[in-house]
């Protein structure tokens, strides 16, 4: 008789293990506007099912707890059966054995304050309030709302300046975001249910690779309205309100600070990222709209400058796009000494091709955003002895895409993950001579789930370097739009969701500037709805509207494949110059890539509510 | 052209056919339950599922279009097996008793079930039950409904009222009213498109009939029964009964079996509202700055709703003059109850309507102008006639045609086109044109107004002038009339609307042929009833000129006033807003 057996996974147990991945899948896909009464109660069905059955509160607590909610769902509970859910899951935590059934009370008690609201309603009108709103998630999820299905059917079709129309009926960049979009709208590609999200922004890149922007030429224009309209800014929230103005038939006027277009598509954004040519293309599109640009041209009360009571004065309208560019300090000891600089400025005087000189020097940037990897990657680019990354949390804590950090890492980047910064010391001569950082070990999770920092019981660590570049965020010059009557709320301005400044009629703003830091689609989609609302505002209703025809669906099976990823320049070669690293799809690629798209415009609730907008 | 192959019979179609209208070509009639032409082509109840060679999944007819080469399978082993199992699902989630089902005999959902020989259901019976207000001239059982978004589609796309919307999320996901409104809160106009367009008795009007059976059982009471134009051109449909069989003769001879001891016709009435309107619209013409403009028709309660809840402000266009059923409640309590020496307490006045909408607006308020009660008591659908007929077992077939009862039963041809698109402003034409003219018209010289496009416009010259008129049928097609004259895109006269698709004719309360608009047809009927009428214009109506000379004295008259206008735009915008 044998002691020990090796124990070897039977059929179901394996089965089971892929249904586990299946619906790990499954939830990543799951549509945005679900009921979230409902889906609680789907997760204490499958956290029940978890139950080893020992325990009361857990076997037979969770059981009760979902006729509790089945009640509510089906209009049978009143108020007092909230206080019983509350009081029970309350119960199930405090007694249950395990975290089978404390965590599983403990998801209720979390939805119970996150969506009150929602249990509330159920229970006085015995419906949901939720709705499905836009029923293609991509397009849900794009904040400026791009027919995707739309350009990726195109893109199959090889129709690829069609494809360049389409997205500009809602935004007029498309090769920026083909290049560096942090795509939200693969985050619940329905494809997850089968494989994997479509490579939404690869595809895209295939259609402006093919058909470059500056050679599709842009709709033609409303009739003129004789109306003008200031912009504040010209990167890409500023020049995408001018685009679609300049569409409606206004005339939009961009005031740009920094001698070239673009905001931080040009100043914070580096070109083997982003090469400047093809940033051109876009703004050259954008520029033949008729939009007029003072370069050069700062609104202020300075000396030279353009005071914004003027603006009010000689425009209808004014919006204010200005974007996120000063820098913020770290507050530590020696933060003056020569050698330190911001990402902010690195990346302007990159971006002015005014390269600092970082040859043969020892760099260590602070920061885990996607700042803190275009500072690091560019150290490295201008040949950087050393480039470390000091940061205070993990590496997974890292708000820069996965992607940035391991292409810094494969560039030769050294990281220093739970270092907080402590002080910066400086030789004799007040040059940079290291960084001191504070060991930290990862503690408790905070409300948001996210693991913070605590000190390590060990000494100061040194980090001897030449230059230290502080990558932690980045404010905005709000000083003076503030004195002029815009209301600045913890360092943004506040305008409302249709950009309008509450009290200063015909002042809108957004990008960055009311947002804080974001993204690049963000700043664009803020563009457009200011174009839109200003375009009300001056009394007109005019549309975007585009005429490109969509392919129908084919009746090919939606077989599992894999994602085409775009591959990119072998690390020891890219990291030697600024020329961009990112390789396009081949047309075989693309074609089986968008051949994977479900078309959730013409399927599903697509089919009954219609897939897309055709016009805004 | 394409080519394709559907069960083995090869067949050539233009692009873009979809399978299912090949296969018919072909005599092949795919089963189909959400499916509504050009409306609902969304395949969610996944009936109409075909096997398509080369392919796994199975496709569905209703929606895909064909493809060269394209093989199809409308009855392989794995569609027989897929149809009938989702058949079996929706089943499994309605409400079953046919026997006390409104529709039974006439649901497709039934008749595929039976077709597919379903005997039993293998699911547990999941039956939701959502509360609803019995008072409410529409009725929607929550247990009925099968989710084919139907009623959603064609009163976003036809009607753009936007009424019901897809409720809740996920497995809880239903119909109901949108934005979590109740119904009466709603901008329901009642126009009934949604009943029409059910494929089963999820959707009905209130049932009125045990009210009327009980004033027919009250031996103080006298019955008056009135029939809406276009009832006479769909009566018979669901009687079984050939348009040939089903003339007006037939119709009062039912109703006179059925008890009623008046049977009058709503086109008496009609003809009268066309003195009354006429010579509204004459007068208005006459005095232009005292006006709005257009002069709208008020004739269709959908539409008086629809401007009352959407655009108040132009209430004061509508004609003052009441709906002809109104008038004729109104005249049959006081001229009749008069003449007949009865004293109004004891009429009963009942009316059948191809429409729901009529239902509310014999209750409101202010329609009791003769002093007895509501002017009209109980409004019955088409529908509810029949039903009414088969319960009172009469086969009229066997029956011999019977007249109209005096002194509001003779009507002209100009009284009978109330009931089709166009019908209104002709006849109106016809009056106006001899008042202006002196003399009579050719009583085709308006066709023009005729037509089944859901707007028309024509100019036509009387008297010194022209006259722009429109005629729109459709709320949808009125909400963008609304818009173009708001923007002053447009400039009409006179506008005549309907909120029905094709007018009464393709009311809310017409007996309901799956997938079929009958209204052109039956709009069809009416024109040849009033080609073959004696009489065609409302002027010449022997009994409407008497109860003038008797009675009212002339058109537009103090005692005119009084029973056959609502004269108060304001008392109607805060009746309906009361009504909120």
């Amino acid at each position: 008789m044998s002691r020990l057996k090796i124990a070897t996974p039977n059929t179901a147990q394996l089965t089971v293990e892929r249904l586990y991945k299946d619906l790990e899948r499954r939830i990543i896909a799951s549509p945005p506007g679900l009921c979230p009464v409902d889906l609680q109660l789907s997760f204490l069905k499958l956290c029940h099912a978890q139950t080893c059955g020992k325990c009361t509160p857990c076997r037979v607590g969770l059981g009760q707890l979902q006729n509790l909610l089945e009640n509510v769902l089906e209009g049978k509970a009143n108020l007092k059966t909230l206080d019983l859910i509350r009081e029970t899951a309350g119960n199930i935590m405090d007694s249950a054995d395990c975290a089978i059934g404390y965590e599983a009370a403990h998801m209720v008690l979390t939805g119970m304050d996150g969506f009150m609201k929602d249990y509330r309603h159920h229970i006085e009108h015995g419906k949901c309030s939720c709705h499905i709103t836009q029923p293609v998630p991509c397009v849900a999820l794009c904040p400026a709302g791009v027919d995707i299905p739309g350009y990726i059917a195109l893109v199959k079709e090889k129709r690829y300046a069609d494809a360049v129309k389409l997205i500009r009926k809602d935004n007029p960049f498309p090769t920026a975001c083909a290049l560096i979009c942090e795509h939200p709208c693969e985050a619940r590609c329905r494809r997850n249910m089968i494989d994997s999200s479509i490579n939404i922004r690869g595809l895209k890149r295939m259609a402006v690779d093919n058909a470059r922007a500056n050679t599709v030429p842009v709709p033609e224009k409303a009739q003129g309205t004789g109306k003008r309209i200031a912009i504040v800014g010209g990167g890409p929230g500023g020049l995408s309100a001018a685009y679609y103005l300049e569409l409606m038939g206004h005339h939009a006027v961009v005031f740009e600070e920094k001698s070239k277009l673009g905001g931080m598509l040009r100043y914070g954004i580096p070109s083997y990222r982003f090469p400047r040519e093809r940033l051109q293309e876009d703004i050259d599109a954008i520029l033949s709209t008729g939009v007029e640009v003072r370069l050069n041209t700062r609104i202020g009360n300075e000396e030279g400058e353009i005071p914004f009571e003027k603006l009010r004065e000689e425009f209808d309208a004014v919006h204010v796009a200005i974007g996120a560019h000063t820098d913020k300090k770290i507050g530590i000891e020696g933060e003056d000494s020569k050698g330190v600089m911001s990402a902010v400025e690195m990346l302007r005087s990159i971006g002015d091709e005014n390269m600092p000189d970082f040859k043969d020097k020892t760099v260590v940037v602070v920061g885990g955003g996607n700042v803190a990897m275009d500072c690091t990657r560019s150290a490295i680019r201008l040949g950087a002895k050393k480039v470390g990354i000091a940061y205070r949390r993990r590496q997974d804590d890292m708000t820069a895409l996965p992607e940035e950090v391991e292409g810094a890492v494969a560039e030769g980047a050294e990281l220093y993950a739970l270092k907080a910064p402590h002080k910066i010391e400086a030789d004799e001569n007040g040059n940079v001579a290291a960084l001191w950082v504070e060991p930290q070990i990862i503690g408790p999770i905070d409300a948001w789930g996210r693991a913070r920092p605590i000190q390590a019981d060990v000494p100061l660590l040194r980090i001897p370097c030449d230059i230290v570049v502080v990558a932690i965020g980045q404010g905005i010059e709000t000083r003076h739009f503030q004195e002029a009557g815009l209301s600045v709320k913890r360092g943004t301005f506040s305008a409302m969701s249709d950009s309008e400044i509450k009290d200063v009629p015909g002042v809108f703003a957004g990008g960055d500037c009311v947002t804080g830091p974001a993204t690049v689609i963000r700043a664009i989609a803020s563009g457009k709805v200011a174009a839109a609302n200003i375009d009300e505002y001056l009394g007109y209703h005019h549309v975007v509207p585009c005429d490109v025809e969509i392919p129908p669906v084919s009746y090919e099976d939606k077989e599992p494949c894999g994602r085409i990823q775009l591959s990119e320049k072998e690390a020891g070669d890219r990291k030697k110059n600024f020329d961009a690293f990112e390789c396009g799809m081949t047309e075989q690629e693309a074609c089986q890539e968008a051949g994977r798209c479900l078309r959730c415009d013409k399927y599903g609730y697509g089919s009954l509510k219609g897939g897309r907008a055709a016009i805004w | 052209m394409v080519n394709l192959t559907i069960d083995g019979l090869g067949i050539s179609v233009p692009e873009g056919t979809t399978v299912m209208k090949a296969a018919l070509e072909l005599g092949i009639e795919i089963p189909h339950l959400c499916f509504l032409e050009g409306i609902n082509e969304i395949s969610a109840c996944k009936v109409c599922v075909v096997e398509m060679q080369g392919k796994d999944k199975l496709i569905t007819a209703c929606n895909s279009p064909v493809e060269e080469g394209m093989v199809i399978y409308t009855n392989s082993p794995k569609v027989r097996r897929v149809r009938r199992s989702n058949v079996e699902l929706v089943l499994s989630q309605h409400d079953c008793h046919c026997a006390t089902c409104v529709r039974s005999g006439n649901c497709n959902l039934q008749k595929i079930s039976n077709d597919l020989g379903i005997l039993e259901i293998p699911f547990k019976e999941e039956v939701a039950e959502v509360p609803w207000d019995s008072s409410f001239p529409l009725i929607r059982d929550s247990r009925k409904c099968i989710k084919c978004m139907r009623c959603v589609q064609i009163c976003d796309k036809v009607q753009d009222m936007h009424v019901w919307d897809v409720q809740n999320t996920g497995s809880r996901t239903t119909v109901d009213v949108a934005c979590n409104k109740k119904i009466d809160a709603s901008d329901c106009t009642l126009c009934g498109q949604c009943i029409t367009h059910c494929p089963t008795g999820a959707l009905r009007e209130r049932n009125d009939i045990p009210k009327v059976f009980d004033m027919l059982a009250d031996p103080e009471k006298i019955t008056v029964v009135q029939v809406a134009p276009a009832v006479r051109a769909a009566w018979g449909e669901e009687l079984g009964l050939t348009p040939e069989e089903s003339g007006e003769g037939r119709m009062v001879a039912a109703l006179k079996r059925i008890g009623f001891d008046y049977v009058f016709d709503t086109n008496f009435a009609a003809d009268l509202t066309i003195m009354e309107e006429g010579s509204e619209l004459l007068d208005r013409l006459g005095n232009p700055g005292k006006y709005a403009w257009p002069m709208f028709t008020s004739c269709c309660p959908g539409w008086v709703n629809f401007v009352s809840k959407r655009y108040p402000t132009y209430l004061r266009n509508l004609s003052t003059a009441k709906s002809p059923q109104q008038m004729f409640g109104a005249m049959a309590k006081t001229y009749f109850a008069r003449k007949k020496g009865i004293d109004p307490h004891n009429i009963c006045c009942i009316s059948i309507m191809p429409c729901v909408s009529k239902k509310r607006e014999a209750a409101l308020s202010y329609m009791r102008s003769a002093g007895a009660g509501q002017d009209v008591d109980v409004v019955l659908t088409t529908r509810e006639l029949v039903r009414m007929i088969r319960a009172e077992h009469i086969n009229p077939r066997f029956l011999k045609d019977q007249q109209f009862d005096s002194p509001l039963g003779e009507s002209t041809g100009a009284g009978v086109i109330f009931g089709v698109t166009g019908g209104v402003m002709e006849a109106a034409l016809r009056t106006a044109y001899a008042v202006a003219e002196g003399k009579n018209p050719d009583a085709d010289a308006f066709r023009a107004v005729r037509g089944e496009n859901g707007r028309r416009e024509a100019d036509f010259v009387l008297g010194d002038r022209t006259l722009h008129t429109c005629t729109v049928s459709g709320l949808g097609n009125a909400e963008k009339l609304m818009q173009d004259i708001i923007n002053g895109k447009v400039n009409y006269d006179f506008v005549e609307v309907m909120a029905c698709p094709g007018g009464c004719v393709g009311g809310g309360g017409q007996p309901i042929h799956d997938g079929c608009e009958l209204a052109g047809s039956r709009g069809g009927r009416l024109y040849q009833l009033d080609r073959e009428r004696e009489l065609r214009f409302s002027h010449e109506n022997p009994e409407v000129q008497k109860a003038y000379e008797e009675f009212l004295g002339k058109p537009l008259s103090h005692k005119a006033h009084e029973l056959l206008h609502s004269g108060h735009v304001n008392e109607l915008y805060y009746e309906t807003h009361n009504y909120l």
